[in-house]
């Protein structure tokens, strides 16, 4: 059953997940490093998080749609989009302090 | 301390509008404590859990295990609550009836009640999951303990205390409307629960994504106190995607369908009464 549902759930994914172009966002220290990122508009994009801290974090859009746990020392695909042209920001919900980003969307 | 606060309060607060709503929707029938109590501490001993594994949950099914664990999390509770719901319609009548003898109780030997301990501890599981989560974090960190975890105390007891404000706003309703008050929130919580799912199929590649129909965060965000119980009660989001809006109207196009269809034939039994 479990086999069977991730063949099915494979077989509808990859056709979404296949075409988005990917960029990359570290977490060190709880801050993103690039804090900007420039991608293009009214398509999908996949943002490969990947936390170089210990501890674990929330990859969560401030005004756009997107939450993610991402834990300690691991990475996370993070689709995005399609958006507007504009600004967007991100945020580490964990440590909201230090751990903020923009996407520029054109 | 006070940030701490503000982010536990944030995730206490959903699970316990949630638990506030089934309370209030099944006033008056006695053994409901025990049922949702039991979902309230199954589902605290599943946050760990989940937290726990969240690094495996998250690898899974290609790295869209999060997002397919939350889909599945939530449409589990909004089937729960169509059954409540369904349930209700046929069993209201007979339980305000009694309820119309003062203080009189439903003894719930015979009611299928289970629904309640899986709703409860399906929201206690989610939110909880991530206070665990993040508590475990900031304890990593460099703040001192004493603050984290007054921090993560006030927050609790503050979502707890909105949660119990409108249990008791609701069980003043009259007998004769709070179901029907009950079951009207419990329809839109259902819809919306269902259209946060369909934001995770979408985040999964499931279904495809969607720019959003509209944009409200403006005027109305999410993330405010007042944005988050809206967002909790009737499902409101700042910018719903065309399929989230299709999820929302069918969860209630089915449930009040259910409703209608088995409210209209008393002769149907959804259950043996033993």
């Amino acid at each position: 059953m479990g086999k069977m549902f991730a063949a099915v759930t494979l077989g509808i994914a990859i056709p979404f997940l296949a075409m988005a172009s990917t960029y990359e966002v570290n977490i060190k220290d709880h801050r993103f490093d690039p804090t900007t990122l420039t991608i293009p508009a009214g398509e999908r994009v996949k943002l490969m998080v990947n936390n170089l801290d210990p501890t674990v974090e929330e990859f969560e859009g401030e005004n756009f749609d997107v939450e993610k746990i991402i834990p300690g020392k691991s990475k996370a695909a993070v689709f995005v989009g399609p958006l507007e042209p504009g600004e967007y920001e991100f945020i580490g919900e964990f440590h909201r302090d230090t751990a903020k980003g923009k996407l520029i969307v054109e | 301390m006070l940030g701490t606060a503000v982010i536990v309060f944030r995730e206490v607060l959903e699970a316990a509008l949630i638990v506030s709503i089934l309370m209030a929707a099944t006033a008056g029938v006695r053994s409901r404590n025990v049922w949702v109590g039991t979902g309230v501490l199954l589902g605290l001993g599943a946050a760990f859990g989940v937290a726990l594994f969240a690094g495996e949950i998250a690898g899974a099914f290609q790295g869209v295990g999060q997002e397919l664990f939350n889909a599945t999390v939530l449409l589990t509770a909004v089937t729960m609550l169509a059954w409540h719901n369904i349930w209700m319609s046929q069993h209201s009548k007979k339980i305000v009836a009694h309820l119309k003898e003062v203080g009189a109780q439903i003894s719930g030997g015979s009611l299928p009640l289970g629904y309640l301990t899986i709703t409860a501890g399906l929201a206690v599981m989610r939110e909880g999951s991530e206070v665990v989560l993040f508590m475990y974090g900031v304890a990593a960190g460099d703040s001192s303990p004493v603050e984290m975890l007054s921090g993560g105390l006030l927050g609790a007891a503050g979502g707890v205390a909105v949660g119990s404000l409108l249990y008791l706003g609701l069980v003043r309703i009259p007998v004769k409307w709070l179901f029907r008050v009950t079951g009207w929130i419990i329809l839109l919580l259902a819809a919306g629960l269902a259209a946060s799912a369909a934001g995770y199929l979408s985040q999964a590649g499931l279904l495809p994504s969607q720019a959003p129909l509209w944009n409200t965060g403006d005027i109305l965000s999410e993330k405010s106190v007042i944005g988050q119980l809206l967002h909790i009660l009737i499902g409101y989001q700042a910018r719903p995607t065309a399929i989230q809006v299709a999820f929302y109207l069918a969860t209630m196009a089915l449930i009040g369908a259910g409703m209608k269809w088995i409210g209209r034939e008393p002769g149907r039994r959804l259950q043996q009464v033993s």
